[in-house]
């Protein structure tokens, strides 16, 4: 079934439902990127429940005139309407009020999902209302999707795309310098509703796949996923737009090949389960990559002590000291040296009494700077100011290195 | 907050001469609340000159700077350049915001950081050529960082960061370098490197304008120096103005007697 489902083979329905799940992965992962870089990730939760009461009246007005209730296009316009007032409550508090931006997230998001849910349970009671279906916007309902539908998805998600394609330098340069953006004669305020105005778009845009409350997902999961992988502002919008089409794809397929899964929960799952490998596998910023830094650092550090104590014949207690200094064929199992260790701890003292006196000279000011008690003297200093330093200490110069 | 005084509403000229000074700002007042951080401000910054903004934390240098390039919105005032609208002379300007004021976990490169001081060159869609990237290095070098070209941000020492945003200025190509504490918190080598570059730019006629916090350099490095508490102190040749009576006038009890006596002062 999975197979059938990945490769398209369920049926009319299904396929239009994931080849629309992978798209608006897409739109939704390189949109949310920047929302993401400019730290306003939580902006698009209060927008999505935003969306509730303007689908509700939407769908009372077009009842009240003789239309279909359902007319997907009418519903998005109304969704976009109230998410859009919602986004500007938004700004208008953060920026006129003392509220934080969080507190104002908060106090939009639960009213107007609140109002949403009141205009619902009205519907409800209408004679019009009963096969209204509009729950499904909560939670996304892919059964009965139509052609069309799946036509304003591409529409609305390619135009979100182009614009998002056009706008990315200014918005790069808004989420990464805002006040350089304000001194070049950007309009910052203006560039930042762009970004939560497209991040609307992909919002009302998804509410039929997805619904209004797991669209953050879409938005947040795929660039906080990326960002793992890259530390370049291209690549990471990039790989958010691939991680949120796979997620789609793989999501609405999973969703098909099973009966009652439904598609958005899983479309959310399978992006998570991106996450969590990006979280541990991912080079320089995942969890595995930071502990071996971290073991590897430490296994340098206690190197280095257990030398210098070999050096001065101090005894070593320290367990792991003494078994690296062993695995190095530096020590024996009782703690002395070996001939290796003697020579590799008179060194290791040596460059300690080269460091002291890089430090306590001006002309070396810059070496100096990159002392941590660790890095090798060599990779700092050339050989000709090493002799001169060896000079200074006097002593026996050559040093077994 | 942005309500402007209906005084000063309109664009009515500027009164004195400015003729085209780099930078001249007129009653410039800016607060954030009920109280005003800067106060009825006037400013002339002389063509090719290096310029120091002195005086306490808070006294409202960077705000000053930030009002003129219409940053923050001022309360009233205006900034002219060169004797015209901001506006219409915004290319001519070169900002290097404080180090700070930006997150350096972002993910970018330096040579990203410093192809952004092209942004007016390459506008929103022209593709990144060859010859704006060699641009972005040539000003990597005068900074000494071409070997971090590659780097992401984060990896960057303080000095290093700051090296960078000057050479993202650089590649602006502008007649007006306006710097909000490049000396805060860099390594001695990075000063040293920085002041060089500056005073690289004025021997090219170009017009420096840096808020200043060590006073123990303001001779060293500048040619004059504009000092601020709020409303302005004193303005001039860094021999004529940066005198114990007018620090004393900016700093009020800050500065002990001690400190002042230690500075290298002109006699005044």
């Amino acid at each position: 079934m999975l197979w059938e489902a990945l490769f398209l083979q369920l049926g009319y329905n299904a396929t239009l439902v994931t080849l629309g799940a992978c798209f608006l992965g897409v739109a939704a992962g390189v949109t949310g990127t920047f929302l993401f870089l400019r730290k306003r990730a939580l902006v698009s939760d209060a927008i999505s429940h935003a969306t509730l009461p303007g689908v509700a009246l939407a769908f009372i007005v077009m009842v009240t005139f003789g239309g279909d209730g359902r007319h997907l296009i009418g519903l998005l316009l109304g969704s976009a309407a109230s998410a859009g007032i919602g986004l500007l409550c938004v700004s208008w508090l953060t920026r006129y009020t003392r509220l934080a931006e969080d507190a104002a997230i908060g106090a939009v998001l639960s009213v107007f999902f609140g109002f949403g849910i009141v205009l619902l349970t009205i519907i409800q009671s209408m004679s019009a209302g009963r096969q209204a279906g509009l729950e499904g916007f909560l939670l996304g309902s892919t059964a009965g999707m139509l052609w069309s539908d799946a036509i304003v998805i591409l529409i609305g998600g390619l135009a979100t795309l182009a614009l998002v394609l056009a706008f990315r330098r200014p918005m790069s340069l808004v989420a990464f310098d805002p006040e350089f953006a304000a001194a070049n004669g950007m309009n910052v305020a203006r560039i930042d509703l762009l970004i939560m105005g497209l991040a609307m778009a992909v919002t009302v845009v998804g509410l039929k796949i997805v619904g209004l409350i797991l669209i953050v997902a879409m938005l947040i999961i795929p660039p906080v996923t990326a960002r793992f992988w890259t530390d370049r502002t291209d690549h990471v919008s990039l790989i958010s737009g691939i991680v949120g089409g796979v997620s789609g794809y793989v999501g609405a397929g999973l969703s098909a090949s099973a009966p009652n899964v439904p598609t958005g929960p899983i479309i959310v799952l399978v992006s998570f389960a991106l996450f969590c490998v990006a979280l541990f596998f991912a080079p320089n910023r995942g969890v595995l990559a930071a502990v071996l830094r971290h073991f590897r650092f430490q296994h340098r550090v206690h190197m280095r002590q257990g030398l210098l104590a070999l050096a001065q014949g101090q005894p070593i207690y320290e367990k792991l000291t003494l078994r690296l200094l062993q695995r190095a064929g530096l020590a024996r199992p009782d703690g002395v040296a070996t001939e290796a260790g003697r020579a590799r701890a008179a060194k290791a003292l040596r460059d300690e009494k080269r460091w002291e006196v890089v430090r306590a000279d001006q002309a070396f000011e810059g070496a100096a700077a990159l002392y941590d008690g660790l890095r090798e003297i060599e990779t700092v200093l050339t050989q000709d100011q090493i002799t001169e330093i060896d000079h200074r200490i006097g002593g026996p110069a050559g040093v077994p290195t | 907050m942005s309500l402007e005084l209906a005084a000063n509403q309109g664009t009515a000229p500027i009164a004195d001469q400015v003729d085209d000074s780099p930078l001249a700002i007129r009653g410039m007042t800016v607060s954030y609340g009920q109280k005003p951080v800067v106060f009825s401000v006037d400013m002339t910054v002389t063509q090719g000159a290096m310029t120091a903004i002195v005086g306490p934390n808070g006294a409202g240098k960077s705000t000053l700077l930030k009002a003129a390039l219409g940053i923050v919105k001022p309360l009233s005032g205006q900034s002219m350049i060169y004797g015209q609208s901001l506006k219409s002379q915004r290319h001519r300007i070169a900002y290097v915001p404080q180090r700070a004021s930006v997150d350096w976990d972002f993910p970018t490169r330096v040579i990203d950081v410093v192809l952004m001081g092209l942004y007016r060159e390459l506008g929103l869609l022209r593709r990144i050529r060859p010859r704006h990237h060699d641009k972005a290095m040539a000003c990597l070098d005068r900074v000494g960082m071409t070997d971090f070209a590659e780097r992401q941000i984060g990896q960057l020492s303080g000095g290093q960061q700051q090296r960078v945003f000057l050479a993202r200025a650089l590649a602006q190509e502008a007649d007006l370098y306006l710097l909000d504490e490049p000396f805060a918190g860099v390594d001695a080598a990075t000063e040293k490197a920085i002041i060089s570059v500056l005073k690289g730019l004025r021997d090219e006629g170009k017009t420096v304008v840096a808020v200043h916090h060590d006073l123990s350099t303001v001779n060293e490095y500048f040619d004059r120096v504009f000092m601020i508490n709020t409303r302005k102190i004193a303005e001039g040749s860094v021999a004529e103005a940066f005198t114990a009576a007018n620090l004393e006038k900016t700093y009020g009890g800050r500065l002990v007697t001690g400190q002042i006596d230690q500075l290298d002062l002109a006699a005044g």
